[in-house]
């Protein structure tokens, strides 16, 4: 035993470092479209784990993500953009003093982005967790909605309808990924903790869970105000990635594809969400073509705007009424399985059982 | 304000209002039947909206016949929706139906900008049917008057089916258990078809009127009016029809009333939905009409 789970340690580890190589090869050789991509696809992957946590792991169907990727955003935004450059955006009404002449590194600025958006998630949990199912669902989505008109409308905050420009970009895969390996990891440890047997104890049934002595109410919460923590962490990165933001970003359509990726990955389980995350990510790129005019073999074949969409809703109708489980269903990938295969080092507990 | 505007901000209140109701009805019956959120639903406004608007502008129809047949194309779409996107997954996990309307409702909003385009078109408003009248210093739409008495009309009709026909009892007693009507030999999936035909064709109605009171369509017209007709259902206790007229009459004439008398509070006009929403949720879960029932093992 004690031979195999240092060698999964081993490989754990290895894993890492070749990851972190295969990242700063990347930043060195990839163009610039590719780098974009890639880092997009971090992001997702990041709001697609932390939606699975909280829809997969703790079953409570929420559609706010949208809304906490746009306070992480904002607030990222804010605190790192350049004094002079808030004057100058700022133009409608200037912005209040206490926060025009912040300028944070990005680091800190991501992690308070988080942190935002983690305090509006329990300030949205407090009232909403005590629905469940479509409930829960349709509240969820309408404080979303509650947060997007705010931001649209406290100006001196947040430049209301015009959005933010001039962000401070961020190009690097190691930036965007290395939050992503971080959330994973972060993730993986919590869904393996005692609160995560928590989560999915509440999942599978709300009322033995309480009856066995979970706070099913503290539960929920932590789990919620984890999730947006993330979101929040992912709006950030993705005011860096494409340094412009305004509220329309962040609307309804920013959830489903979030949601799209869980169901994909299979809800429950973080590989799934992390590969889910890549292919959707890249698949919506590759499937511009279409609504892009081509000719195809002499004949001009006009661009269909909105087919990338239609596309993907079916693509979930047909993952949810055919193969519900996903890719992945609950399993998660594990170097036992790995190690299973290559026939290595087989622990003792295993020959046993 | 004088009285005029109040009174023009009274007659906008009382038609946003009964759209408000009408649409909810769809909701709220679905749900009470099959404890699902259709989002799809509104989508049918979007769908009923554009097939009148080309049954009139392309096939030069008379108003009349090319609102009926939106009507009836958006029943059969609204039956075809259940059988195929709903119906597989009655005894799925409740998260699955959802899913499975979320995407269906994005399937046709998408659909509607690769078939019809993205940009907004403005649609017909036939001179039989929207003229001007003059009440002696206030001037208002025909409309004003002409959709809270179809909204009463249907919703008399509803309530009379429910209420007094076999389907009605069928419908009641689905929705109250599922498994015993069947049991006691009513037909679920055609009691499930029905309701949808029924919810479907007074979506139908309503986004006509809805394109023909504020006569701008575009393919994500349905959403706002969907999630604040659902709000309105909710409000007035889900599984209830006449808590849903109420509720969407309560919700119609709060949003404008809202606006006109403070007017800086305007841009949080879509908000107040919500709020409202989430108030009823903490505060009287049943609604105003509904009972609370509270889970046991």
């Amino acid at each position: 035993m004690d031979n195999r789970k240092s060698i999964k340690t081993a490989l754990t580890i290895a894993f890492l470092l070749v990851a972190v190589a295969a990242l700063y090869w990347g930043d060195n050789n990839l163009s610039r479209f590719q780098l974009r991509i890639l880092n997009l696809a971090a992001i997702f992957v990041i709001l697609g784990a932390s939606m699975n946590l909280v829809i997969g792991f703790s079953g409570m169907f929420s559609l706010g993500h949208a809304g906490f990727m746009c306070v992480g955003a904002y607030t990222a935004a804010i605190l790192t953009m350049s004094p002079e450059s808030k004057e100058l955006i700022y133009y409608m009404e200037p912005i209040i003093p206490l926060l025009a002449n912040v300028q944070w590194p990005v680091i800190p600025a991501t992690l308070m982005a988080g942190v935002v958006a983690g305090i509006f998630g329990v300030l949205v949990g407090f009232p909403a967790l005590r629905l469940r199912d479509d409930y829960l669902a349709i509240a969820t989505l309408g404080f979303a909605e509650i947060i997007r008109i705010i931001v649209t409308n406290t100006i001196s905050i947040t430049n209301g309808a015009l959005g933010l420009k001039n962000i401070p970009s961020e190009k690097s895969l190691l930036f965007y990924w290395g939050f992503g390996i971080l959330t994973i990891l972060v993730l993986k440890a919590l869904i393996n903790s005692s609160w995560g047997y928590a989560f999915k104890a509440i999942r599978d049934n709300e009322i033995a869970a309480e009856a066995m002595g979970i706070s099913v109410f503290k539960h929920k919460m932590l789990s919620f105000s984890i999730g947006a923590f993330f979101a929040g962490i992912a709006g950030a990165l993705m005011a860096y990635l494409i340094t412009s933001i305004d509220p329309t970003m962040f609307r309804f359509l920013f959830t489903f594809q979030i949601v799209l990726i869980v169901v994909l990955g299979g809800m429950g389980s973080l590989t799934g969400s992390v590969i889910a995350g890549v292919v959707i990510t890249i698949a919506m790129e590759w499937l511009r073509f279409v609504e892009q005019p081509m000719s195809l073999m002499g004949m001009d074949i006009p661009g269909i705007p909105g087919m990338r969409m239609v596309i993907f809703s079916l693509l979930l109708l047909i993952v949810v009424l055919f193969y519900r489980q996903g890719l992945m269903g609950t399993r998660e990938f594990n170097w036992d399985w790995v190690l299973d295969k290559l026939g290595i080092a087989k622990s003792k507990e295993r020959e046993v059982s | 304000m004088t009285l005029e505007i109040f009174l023009q901000n009274v007659a906008n209140a009382i038609s946003l209002g009964s759209l408000y109701a009408l649409i909810a009805i769809g909701y709220t019956m679905v749900y009470g039947i099959i404890r699902l959120i259709n989002f799809a639903h509104a989508d049918l406004l979007m769908v009923a909206g554009y097939i009148s608007f080309y049954g009139i502008l392309i096939f030069a129809m008379p108003w009349w016949l090319a609102f009926l047949i939106a009507i009836a194309l958006t029943t059969i779409l609204g039956m075809a929706m259940e059988k195929l996107a709903y119906r597989p997954l009655r005894n799925a996990p409740r998260i699955s139906a959802l899913i499975s309307a979320i995407g269906m409702s994005f399937l046709l909003q998408n659909l509607g900008i690769v078939l019809v385009g993205a940009s907004p078109k403005p649609f017909p408003r036939p001179e039989g049917l929207v003229w001007n009248i003059h009440l002696g210093s206030v001037s208002f739409l025909s409309l004003t008057v002409i959709i809270p008495v179809i909204t009463l009309l249907l919703l008399a009709a509803v309530y009379l089916v429910v209420n007094k026909t076999n389907t009605g009892i069928a419908m009641r007693a689905v929705s109250r258990d599922f498994e015993t009507a069947s049991l006691m030999a009513v037909d679920v999936n055609k009691v499930v078809v029905t309701t949808f035909a029924v919810g479907s064709g007074l979506a139908a109605v309503g986004g006509i009127m809805w394109s023909l009171q504020y006569p701008q369509i575009d393919p994500l017209m349905g959403v706002f009016p969907g999630l604040k007709c659902f709000i309105a259902a909710v409000m007035g206790g889900i599984g209830s029809v006449p808590g849903a007229m109420i509720g969407g009459f309560i919700l119609g004439i709060g949003e404008i009333m809202l606006v006109a008398f403070m007017p800086e509070l305007s841009g949080y006009r879509d908000a107040f939905a919500f709020v409202v929403l989430i108030l009823i949720l903490l505060f009287k879960p049943g609604g105003i009409l509904g009972d609370h029932v509270v889970e046991k093992v």
